[in-house]
């Protein structure tokens, strides 16, 4: 379970989250709606742990333990997760070898790479010279081989083309434990009940309510958390009246 | 007195355009002689170790040949293949006519009084030639050490790969490790013909107080390649070469690569100097350069003198635990169409690669070990597995040195 307590973040001089209330249960997918600049990366980035994200006040909480002040690498190996829409290329380190790290002990790379059809990368150096589709696929790859509990995924959809938007979506919800089927030992309700994968997802297109049923949607608006609820509603309304709608509620 | 005799007498106490400058004087040209073995594994363990850390297989298992020269004395010279020969230089001076058709053709004897001492006082070095069509399977290895302290080895060395062959060379220079004071300079000639394939891989084995002045050139004629591979990760006080390849043929090819780390008290001014003056001709030159306290200077230049010829040059340096990195890039074109680029950066690890790999759950030693690890590793197209094998051992051993 991740819980996040009345959070106050500052990047540089600059506020840039505000009293946020955030509370994932194990197996629940929210996703993170919210305009251009609104904190929605920030809040990736705080819940990661990246230093230059600093907590001001606040705390978080993941499996029962304070992590406000965790390292990145300490988050890693309690179980989080990262998606990153720009992550940097790093010269002569090969995918292959990124998927090893993330795996921390032998992992068939090459069958894994199948599932995103991402075997021409492998030994290409990790991001660099890759399209911002290719780009999505490494960091999905590198989150199976990774398989950590709680699953940050700051805009999986963007760059990508027509073509592997659905193989975007189908491993997403594979990875959130989202695509189980009943099986003759278990129900689907067991199945769904048994889930413990967590996921925060920020859209922009609203594509992976596609493929995936989230349990909540999040609405951050200049650095608060404006509105909790359906996520296909907030979706909707969204696409129908803009962000302008938020400004009220955060008054 | 010869002519060459006389150019070199009169340069031998010329100092060399770049690099600090050697007192000679300070060092004995005399060594005792050494006597030749007849298997490696004869040679006293100490030796032993030394020529495996320069990277020779002392089994010779997956080697066509073996050269080796302690002090000024050629121990060990063989060949198992029948398309290679190994010949102490001396011997080949004295025995084959032909030798002097490439001695001191490629590089002048009064450059400077690196090459005219070397001329005057030779301690030997080794002529490879692997024969027309002979594409020799195994690479060849030599190593030239120091055994005497405060000893100036020079050594004179000939590679010649004549039309169509193909050989790779694993060349390891190294100091015995009660070696303290000790100078070593290296002439070396290399000789690509037409169509043949030609890799000389150098690893640099020293000690802090050795100074170092390698004098080398290359020719390469139609369609041949030349690649060169230079490390030096052990600490040395001063290396100081730039390597000159003169692209002659049409469609010739150079690829000059080197991986260098400046320890403390260490100074590294390594560069390459490629012609392309044949049609079609194509070159690259790649250095990357870890600062760990030292100072290194990565030099590369790229002259283009045919319409058409293409040339590529990337100078990276990393600044890792104080020190002083320079690149100097040049790139210079004789004539229309030609096409040069280069690509410099001198800089720290960026701390956005290092988060990255801590969020995959690396710590943050092991993140940066990776990176380094990452920026030594370049891709070297063509190079046999075991050399490949070789270089990455050497930058492996260097890396658990740095961190």
């Amino acid at each position: 379970m991740l819980v996040i307590e009345d959070l106050k973040v500052k990047l540089g001089d600059k506020e840039i989250l505000r009293h946020i209330d955030l509370e994932i249960k194990p197996g629940e997918t929210h996703i993170l709606f919210g305009p251009n600049g609104s904190g929605k990366t920030s809040l990736l980035m705080t819940i990661m742990g990246y230093p230059q994200y600093e907590v001001v006040a606040g705390k978080i909480f993941f499996k029962g333990k304070d992590i406000t002040n965790m390292t990145i690498d300490g988050r890693a190996r309690l179980g989080i997760g990262m998606s990153y829409q720009r992550p940097p290329s790093i010269q002569g380190l090969k995918t292959r070898q990124m998927i090893q790290i993330c795996a921390n002990n032998g992992v068939d790379v090459n069958s894994l790479a199948e599932e995103v059809n991402f075997s021409d990368f492998l030994d290409r150096d990790i991001n660099v010279g890759f399209s911002g589709g290719e780009i999505k696929r490494s960091e999905l790859l590198q989150l199976m081989a990774q398989n950590p509990d709680f699953l940050l995924f700051d805009e999986p959809e963007s760059g990508v083309d027509v073509e592997n938007i659905a193989l975007i979506g189908k491993t997403i919800n594979h990875l959130l434990q989202r695509d189980l089927h009943s099986t003759y030992a278990k129900s689907k309700k067991q199945i769904v009940n048994e889930r413990n994968k967590m996921g925060l997802i920020i859209t922009h297109t609203g594509f992976i309510l596609d493929y995936l049923t989230a349990d909540k949607g999040q609405v951050l608006y200049e650095g608060v958390l404006a509105c909790v609820g359906n996520p296909i509603e907030i979706f909707k309304q969204i696409k129908e009246a803009g962000y302008e709608e938020c400004v009220r509620c955060v008054k | 007195m010869r002519e060459i005799d006389r150019r070199a007498v009169d340069a031998r106490d010329k100092k060399a355009k770049i690099g600090s400058d050697i007192d000679l004087d300070s060092y004995t040209v005399e060594s005792p002689v050494h006597e030749q073995v007849g298997d490696l594994n004869m040679l006293p363990e100490g030796d032993k170790e030394l020529l495996i850390s320069a990277g020779v297989d002392t089994s010779e298992k997956e080697r066509s040949g073996t050269y080796i020269q302690k002090d000024s004395s050629a121990i060990f010279s063989f060949s198992h293949d029948d398309g290679l020969e190994i010949i102490p230089i001396k011997e080949a001076l004295e025995k084959f006519d032909w030798v002097k058709d490439y001695y001191w053709k490629l590089i002048s004897v009064d450059a400077d009084k690196y090459t005219a001492r070397t001329h005057l006082d030779l301690h030997d070095g080794y002529v490879i030639r692997a024969l027309p069509g002979s594409k020799i399977s195994f690479p060849a290895q030599t190593c030239l050490y120091l055994e005497k302290e405060g000893f100036n080895q020079n050594v004179h060395n000939i590679i010649i790969a004549e039309e169509g062959s193909e050989l790779h060379i694993i060349s390891g220079c190294a100091s015995a490790a009660h070696v303290t004071q000790g100078l070593h300079a290296g002439i070396s000639e290399f000789y690509v013909k037409k169509g043949a394939k030609l890799s000389f891989t150098m690893i640099h084995h020293w000690a802090e107080e050795i100074m170092v002045r390698p004098r080398s050139a290359a020719v390469v004629e139609e369609g041949g390649l030349f690649l060169s591979n230079y490390v030096c990760m052990k600490p040395v006080k001063s290396l100081q070469t730039s390597p000159a390849v003169y692209l002659n043929g049409k469609g010739a090819v150079a690829r000059l690569y080197s991986l260098l780390v400046g320890s403390p008290g260490s100074e590294l001014d390594v560069g390459g100097r490629v012609y392309l003056k044949g049609e079609d001709t194509r070159a690259e030159i790649i250095s990357r350069t870890i600062t760990n306290g030292g100072n290194i200077i990565a030099r590369g230049d790229l002259v283009g003198e045919m319409p058409g010829v293409k040339g590529h040059l990337e100078c990276h340096g990393l600044i890792l635990n104080g020190g002083f990195s320079r690149a100097i890039p040049e790139l210079t074109g004789k004539v229309n169409g030609v096409e040069l680029s280069h690509e410099a950066a001198v800089g720290k690890i960026a701390q956005e690669e290092i988060l990255y790999l801590m969020s995959r759950g690396l710590t943050e030693d092991g993140a940066t070990a990776t990176i380094v690890r990452g920026f030594l590793s370049v891709d070297v197209p063509g190079l046999p597995s075991q050399l490949k094998a070789e270089i990455d051992r050497a930058v492996e051993i260097s890396q658990k040195e740095m961190m």
